[in-house]
């Protein structure tokens, strides 16, 4: 039996509220690991001071694809990636781009903490220092200090500045490559699961860290968290198996989301 | 619907569920019964729906405990959360209707017996049957995650105000033919509109099992009753 009616608004048809403008922009990403087919032909635009969140089960290619926006993915013989990703409307895969250049606009904070086996300043002053950001060292010193603080480190670690970054807590090693990400203020960030590792205060400082960046920068962070994701971000991406299923607004995504899969991956039920 | 991988979160959200089929069941045999002690005036009858409410309040407690032990476990998401803060809201709907039959049922153990047998009597039974109809067409809804059951409902309640006006007016006829009638009368007027109240949580149930349902609201113009010019308000619970 059916009561169709006409009179019930259909909420799911209507248009989403416009995107605002894409700061990255990738269209037929595909990415190969050798004979692996591990990214499928990924069309997405990334708006201008946001926060994107990228969820999906492990496996699917979150980290791939974050790897493709400031072509980590080089780094592996292996891989090999295909498509167009623009940043700005600049093609970042054009040979005579400078990728250091690249990777200095495109920060990167990674699943796991990778501090450099130098001391905690080092390991934030090095990115300034490189791209002369400071004229001085009291300039340089004034970096170090603001990123060490809007990453929540600043406190724990002001008396030992000069002891090696890998010698921190696991939590602590995280907010300092935070740290060390902000000092060079790259206008896009890609953060690869930044709070696995932290209790759940360090968690809420750098959620609200993100909060704070995302006035001026473009921020992508992939969680396996849905209510971080939830939290932070205003658009959010689902990948599955190395496509990607549904993009949308935070909102849309995770109160109703428009494909199944998606829905059995939020909800926690069986794929 | 596919299984949660954590089944205890199936058998939470299936507990809330069986919940409010409780509370359907009270709720219903307490209209049932409250009509039934109206229309054969038996005060026991309308006593022991007076009784029944605590049984509501109770339920709709364990309700919103239980929906609050999960959303901080669970943290829902999507579908499972409208279940969850439906639910809760479903709740509410079914515990006023259970308020209202225990209105009517208080005003049954004050009311003089020797009006009983009034036409009006029947008009009320009709307006209490449909309700009936409503409350179980939508509860059902609820269990069969049906959001075109829940739809017909929502479209349907029109026919009660309809019958609620007509019957106004019949009992504003009686009394003034016989100014004795009139305290009868009056309670009359107030369990129509109680009734009437009634239909009005079975609507609210239908929004709210759409919106579990499709995560959409049910809204636009749908057909109305006369729209009542003599505004009766029923005196508190
Ligand atoms: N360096 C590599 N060499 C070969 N295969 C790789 C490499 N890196 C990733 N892969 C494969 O590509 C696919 C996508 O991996 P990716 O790391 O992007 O997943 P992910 O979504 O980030 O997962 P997780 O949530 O576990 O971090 C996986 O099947 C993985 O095994
Ligand atoms: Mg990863």
């Amino acid at each position: 039996m059916s009561f169709a009616s006409p009179m019930i608004q259909e909420q799911a048809n209507m248009p989403e509220p416009a995107a605002a403008a894409a700061k990255v922009a990738a269209r037929n990403v595909n990415v190969y690991y050798g004979e692996k087919h591990a990214l499928k032909d990924v069309s997405v635009d990334i708006p201008v001071r946001a926060v994107t969140s990228f969820i999906g089960p492990s496996g699917c290619g979150k980290s791939t694809f974050l790897r493709c926006i400031n072509r980590m993915n080089d780094t592996i013989p292996i891989c090999r990636v295909t498509g167009d990703i623009t940043i700005d409307g600049k093609d970042i895969y054009d040979s005579r781009l400078d990728v250091v250049l690249l990777r200095a606009r495109v920060g990167m904070v990674f699943q796991k903490p990778n501090p450099f086996p130098k001391s905690i300043y080092e390991n934030v002053a090095y990115g300034p220092r490189l791209h002369g950001m400071a004229r001085s060292k009291t300039e340089l010193d004034e970096i170090v200090v603001n990123s060490l603080k809007r990453a929540s480190l600043f406190e724990e670690v002001k008396d030992r500045l000069q002891e090696s970054g890998t010698g921190l807590s696991g939590g602590q090693q995280q907010r300092l490559c935070i740290a060390r990400a902000i000092a060079v203020s790259p206008e896009v960030i890609l953060m690869d699961e930044p709070c696995s590792a932290l209790d759940p205060i360090a968690t809420a400082k750098i959620e609200e860290l993100i909060d704070e960046l995302r006035s001026n920068f473009t921020i992508v962070i992939v969680t396996h968290s849905m209510q971080q994701a939830a939290r932070v971000s205003q658009r959010t991406a689902f990948f599955h198996l190395g496509s990607l299923v549904e993009e949308g607004s935070t909102e849309q995504i995770f109160t109703n989301p428009k494909d199944k899969r998606t829905q059995d991956y939020i909800t926690g039920r069986f794929g | 619907m596919t299984q949660h991988i954590v089944r205890a979160y199936d058998e939470e959200l299936g507990a809330l569920s069986v919940k409010i089929n409780q509370m359907g069941g009270i709720a219903e045999a307490m209209l049932t019964d409250a009509i039934d002690a109206l229309v054969r005036h038996d005060v026991g009858k309308a006593r022991g729906v007076i009784e029944r409410d605590g049984q509501l309040d109770a339920l709709q407690n364990e309700i919103e405990e239980l929906a609050v032990l999960v959303i901080a476990k669970r943290q829902p998401m999507a579908n499972d959360l409208r279940h969850i803060m439906g639910t809760i809201r479903i709740a509410s709907d079914i515990e006023r209707i259970g308020d209202l039959m225990k209105n009517i049922a208080k005003r049954v153990t004050v009311m003089e017996e020797r009006f009983i047998g009034t036409r009006s009597l029947a008009g009320i039974q009709h307006m209490a049957h449909l309700v009936l109809g409503q409350v179980k067409a939508v509860l059902d809804g609820f269990a069969q995650k049906s959001s075109d059951l829940a739809r017909h409902v929502w479209l349907h309640d029109g026919e009660v105000d309809q019958l609620n006006n007509s019957l106004f007016r019949e009992l504003l006829t009686y009394m003034m033919e016989d100014p004795r009638s009139i305290t009868f009368s009056t309670h009359l007027l107030f369990i129509a509109k109680n009734i009437e109240r009634a239909g009005d949580h079975a609507t609210n149930i239908a929004e709210t099992v759409f919106f579990i349902e499709t995560g959409q609201q049910l809204s636009g113009p749908r057909p109305k009753g006369e729209s009542s010019v003599f505004a009766v308000s029923a005196p508190g619970k």
